[in-house]
C-alpha cells in the first residue's frame, strides 16, 4: 500500500508543477516574441514535454513491475477502440501515410480486458511506425486466433484438471478451450459453448457449425468456467525504416534505442517498447516483432479476452431492425474497416454513425440522407465548396468506412466541389474540420477523456418529426436519473422519469410511452416485476394483475388504449448475477444497457428502438 | 491578462483529472460526465459531484451505523453497499466501486471482521475522492469566476 502510495503522490506532486511550466510556456508562446525569445521558448516547450512523458513512461514501467498495476476488467468493443486510437493518431498526423484498420469479421462485438491499457499499448505501437515510416501506410489488424502454445505452458483452465495434455488445435479454426485433447464431437461443443458466450449474431454467422450436443449448453465440464475466453491478435504494421536483424534482441529493453544515431535522430526515450511489452505480458500475451530494413516492420501483440456473455441487441427474430443487422454481419468484405487518406483532400465535412438520421454539415456543405442500404447501390453526394481548389486548403480529411463499403473521392474542378459516390450498407464518414494551419502540434499521449469530442456530439440534430417519442425512465438513484437525464436530452429528448417499479406501472397505465427504461433494482417493485404486469397487459388488454399486486388504476384519468402495442423495454442492469441478460429476458425486457451507462450505449439502444 | 490566467487554469484542471484517471481514481465513465457539461448545462460536472458527495457520505454514515452493532444487519448492509457502488460506477469513482464490491463480498460472507476493514477502505476512498473533488471543483469555479468577468 505504501509503494502505491508514494507513486500516486509522485506522480501527482512532480508532474502538477512541471505540468504548471509548461501551461506557462505555452501561453507564453502566444505572446509577442523576436525571433530570439521563440527560439528559446520552443527548446523549453520540447524538454518539458519530454520530462513530462518520461516521467509517465517512468511511472508506468515501475507500477508494473512492481505489480501495483491493477489490471480493469471492462467490456469494451476492439472495433471502437481500434478506430479511435487510428483516429487520435490521423488528426496529429504530419506527414502524408495512410492509416487503415481492419478487424476480422469473427473478432466478438464486445470483449472484455483492460481497455486503457489495451488503448496505450496500441497508441504506442502506431506511434512508433508513424514515427520510423515517412512514406506510405501504418495499419492495424485484429483478428482472432487459436489459443496459442505459451499460453498452454502456464495454463490453469483444464476444468476437468488435465492440463499436461498439450495437443493444440492450431490447425482447425475453432477454439480449443481446455488444452485437453478432445474428439470431434467435443470440439464442436466448445464452438457452440463459445458462440453462447460471445455476441447472439456470431452464432447466426456460422451455421454450418453443427452443435451435436442438441443444445448449446456444451459438455458438463464447461459449466463450471464463467466465461469462455478469446485471444485476439493485433498486427501494427507499417511500410517504414525497418529494423536491422541485429537490433532486434534488444528491442524490448528499457531505454534502447536501436542505435545512438536513432536516438538523436527520432527522439524518444526507449522505454515505450518495454513498457507494452511488461504490460502485454502481465495481461498473459505476448508481444513479438518482424522487420525487414527499408521494407518495414509488423509488431504483433496476441491477447486473451473474456468474451462478453452479454448482448445488446436481442434475438428475437421478429425484429426488423435486428434481421438488418445479421445481414450487415454476413457481409464478406471485412465488417470494421478503418481506412484514413492522407491529408491532400480538403473539403471536410463530418457525418456520424446513425443511419437514420439526417445530419447537417458545417462551412456550407449540402449533404443528402446517408442510407443504411438493403443492396448495393451506389449514391452520388456532391459538396459544393467555397474554398476552392484542393491545393489552398490545409485541412486534414480523414474518412471511415463501416461494413461493406468502398468510397471514391473526385475532385470535379468544373463544380468546384467534391463528388463522393458511395456503394455501400451502412457508411459512416468522419471527416474533421480543421481551420488554419495551427503551429507545429508537439507529440502528446492521447488523453484519457479526450477523445470523445471527435464523434462530434453537437451535430446530432434534434428529430424534427412532428410527435416526440415519449420515453419513461426508472430508476431509483438520483445520480444516475441525473446522468441518464443528461445524456437524453443531449440526445434530444426529454423524458419522465419514475423511481421504482410500481411507479412505472401506473405511469403506462396513464401514457403511452415509446420506449421504457427500466432499471432492475429498485425498492418497492423492480424492474423485472413492472415488466411482467406491463407485458400482462400487453397480452391480456386489462390490469389485473397491477391490482392483484395493489397498483389500482387511478379513475380520475382515463388510461391510454392500444394493448397491443408493445412497449421496447430496456434493462439498466449491473450485471450482477441476479440481473442476468436471460433473466431480463425472460421477464419480458427487450433488451439491456449496461450499467454505468454511456451516452453511445444509450444512443445506440434509442436508434435501435426508436428509429 | 485573464485570458492567459484562465488558459493555464484549464490546464491545471486537465493535467489534474489526467492524474486521477492515472492513479485510477476516476475511470472513462467520468469523461462521460465531462463531456454531458455544455452551454446548456453549464455546471453539470459540479452539480452530479455535489449530489454524489452528499449521497455517499449519507450512505457510509448508515453503514457504519450498522456495522457498530452487535449483529449486524448483513442484508441492510448489502443494499446499502449496493447503492454506493452504483453511483460510483455512474460517476466513475473507480477505485471506490472496487472497495464496494469488496464490501458486498465480505458482507455475501457474513464476515463482520472483513465488512469492518472493506468499510475502512471504502471510506478512506471517499475522503481522497472528495478531497481531489473539492480541488478541482475550486479551479472550476475560479475559471468560471474570472470567465464571467470578462463578459
Amino acid at each position: 500500500m505504501r509503494a502505491k502510495q508514494m507513486l500516486a503522490t509522485m506522480s501527482h506532486e512532480i508532474r502538477s508543477p512541471l505540468s504548471g511550466v509548461v501551461s506557462m510556456a505555452e501561453i507564453l508562446s502566444t505572446t509577442k516574441l523576436d525571433r530570439e525569445q521563440k527560439q528559446l521558448l520552443d527548446v523549453m516547450l520540447s524538454s518539458g514535454d519530454l520530462v513530462l512523458q518520461l516521467i509517465n513512461d517512468i511511472l508506468d514501467l515501475s507500477k508494473v513491475e512492481s505489480g501495483v498495476m491493477k489490471l480493469e476488467a471492462t467490456k469494451f468493443r476492439p472495433r471502437e477502440v481500434v478506430k479511435h486510437v487510428l483516429q487520435t493518431a490521423a488528426a496529429s498526423l504530419q506527414k502524408i501515410l495512410t492509416l487503415e484498420g481492419h478487424v476480422a469479421d469473427d473478432v466478438p462485438i464486445d470483449v472484455i480486458g483492460d481497455v486503457l491499457r489495451i488503448r496505450q499499448i496500441l497508441t504506442n505501437l502506431i506511434s512508433n511506425a508513424i514515427k520510423f515510416t515517412h512514406e506510405g501506410k501504418v495499419g492495424v489488424k485484429l483478428y482472432l486466433v487459436p489459443e496459442p502454445p505459451f499460453a498452454k505452458e502456464g495454463s490453469q483452465h483444464g476444468s476437468d484438471g488435465s492440463t499436461a495434455n498439450q495437443s493444440t488445435t492450431s490447425a482447425s479454426k475453432t477454439e480449443s478451450y481446455t488444452s485437453t485433447s478432445k474428439t470431434s464431437s467435443d470440439q464442436n461443443e466448445f464452438h457452440g459453448k463459445k458462440n453462447e458466450g460471445l455476441c447472439q449474431n456470431n452464432s447466426h454467422r456460422e451455421p454450418g457449425t453443427p452443435v451435436t450436443n442438441g443444445t448449446t449448453d456444451g459438455s458438463e465440464e464447461q459449466v463450471e468456467l464463467p466465461a469462455t475466453t478469446v485471444w485476439l491478435r493485433c498486427d501494427v504494421y507499417d511500410t517504414g525504416i525497418g529494423i536491422p536483424e541485429n537490433a532486434l534482441p534488444t528491442l524490448f529493453k528499457k531505454y534502447m534505442q536501436v542505435s545512438a544515431d536513432h536516438a538523436r535522430k527520432y527522439g524518444g526515450t526507449g522505454l515505450g517498447l518495454a513498457i507494452c511489452k511488461q504490460l502485454v505480458e502481465l495481461m498473459g500475451g505476448r508481444l513479438t516483432v518482424s522487420s525487414r530494413v527499408n521494407c518495414g516492420s509488423t509488431f504483433t501483440f496476441i491477447l486473451p479476452y473474456k468474451g462478453s456473455t452479454s448482448c445488446d441487441s436481442s434475438d428475437d427474430p421478429d425484429d426488423l431492425s435486428d434481421m438488418v443487422d445479421h445481414d450487415a454481419m454476413d457481409e464478406d468484405e471485412t465488417a470494421g474497416f478503418f481506412q484514413f487518406l492522407p491529408r491532400t483532400l480538403g473539403s471536410l465535412f463530418s457525418s456520424n454513425g446513425s443511419s437514420r438520421t439526417q445530419k447537417l454539415m458545417p462551412h456550407n456543405i449540402g449533404y443528402a440522407k446517408s442510407h443504411k442500404l438493403d443492396g448495393l447501390s451506389e449514391n452520388c453526394y456532391s459538396f459544393p465548396m467555397n474554398n476552392g481548389p484542393p491545393k489552398e486548403i490545409d485541412s486534414a480529411v480523414q474518412i471511415s468506412s463501416e461494413p461493406g463499403s468502398s468510397i471514391s473521392h473526385s475532385w470535379d474542378p468544373d463544380n468546384k466541389s467534391w463528388i463522393c459516390s458511395e456503394k455501400s450498407q451502412a457508411v459512416e464518414m468522419k471527416i474533421n474540420t480543421s481551420g488554419p494551419q495551427l503551429p507545429p502540434k508537439r507529440q502528446k499521449k492521447p488523453d484519457v477523456g479526450s477523445l470523445s469530442k471527435l464523434n462530434g456530439r453537437q451535430q446530432v440534430l434534434k428529430n424534427s418529426t412532428t410527435s416526440k417519442p415519449k420515453i419513461l425512465l426508472v430508476e431509483d438513484s438520483k445520480i444516475n436519473v441525473m446522468v441518464a437525464q443528461s445524456m437524453l436530452k443531449q440526445l434530444g429528448h426529454t423524458i419522465d422519469v419514475v423511481n421504482n417499479g410500481a411507479e412505472a406501472v401506473c405511469a403506462v397505465q396513464k401514457h403511452g410511452y415509446d420506449l421504457v427504461l427500466m432499471d432492475v433494482c429498485m425498492p418497492v417493485m423492480d424492474g423485472l416485476q413492472a415488466t411482467r404486469l406491463i407485458r400482462s397487459f400487453e397480452e391480456t388488454g386489462n390490469w389485473d394483475a397491477a391490482a392483484k399486486v395493489g397498483i389500482e388504476q387511478d379513475s380520475s384519468q382515463p388510461g391510454h388504449t392500444s394493448p397491443t402495442k408493445r412497449i421496447p423495454i430496456i434493462a439498466m442492469t449491473a450485471n450482477a448475477l441476479s440481473e442476468s441478460a436471460d433473466e431480463c429476458y425472460a421477464n419480458g425486457m427487450d433488451s439491456f444497457v449496461s450499467k454505468p451507462v454511456t451516452f453511445q450505449n444509450l444512443k445506440e439502444c434509442l436508434e435501435q428502438y426508436l428509429g | 491578462m485573464n485570458q492567459m490566467a484562465i488558459a493555464a487554469l484549464k490546464n491545471q484542471y486537465k493535467s489534474f483529472v489526467q492524474s486521477m484517471f492515472d492513479e485510477g481514481v476516476l475511470d472513462n465513465q467520468f469523461s462521460q460526465l465531462q463531456d454531458l457539461q455544455d452551454s446548456s448545462n453549464p455546471n453539470f460536472v459540479d452539480e452530479v459531484i455535489t449530489l454524489f458527495c452528499n449521497d455517499a457520505e449519507r450512505i457510509i454514515t448508515e453503514m457504519n451505523r450498522y456495522l457498530n452493532y452487535q449483529n449486524v444487519d448483513f442484508s441492510k448492509l448489502d443494499s446499502h453497499v449496493h447503492q454506493l457502488k452504483g453511483s460510483s460506477s455512474s460517476i466513475g469513482a473507480h477505485r471506490l466501486k472496487l472497495a464496494c464490491v469488496n464490501l458486498r463480498q465480505a458482507s455475501y460472507e457474513r464476515n463482520k471482521e472483513e465488512c469492518v476493514e472493506a468499510f475502512n477502505s471504502i471510506r478512506h476512498e471517499y475522503c481522497l475522492l472528495r478531497s481531489k473533488f473539492q480541488f478541482l471543483m475550486q479551479i472550476e469555479r475560479r475559471i468560471v469566476a474570472l470567465e464571467n468577468n470578462q463578459q
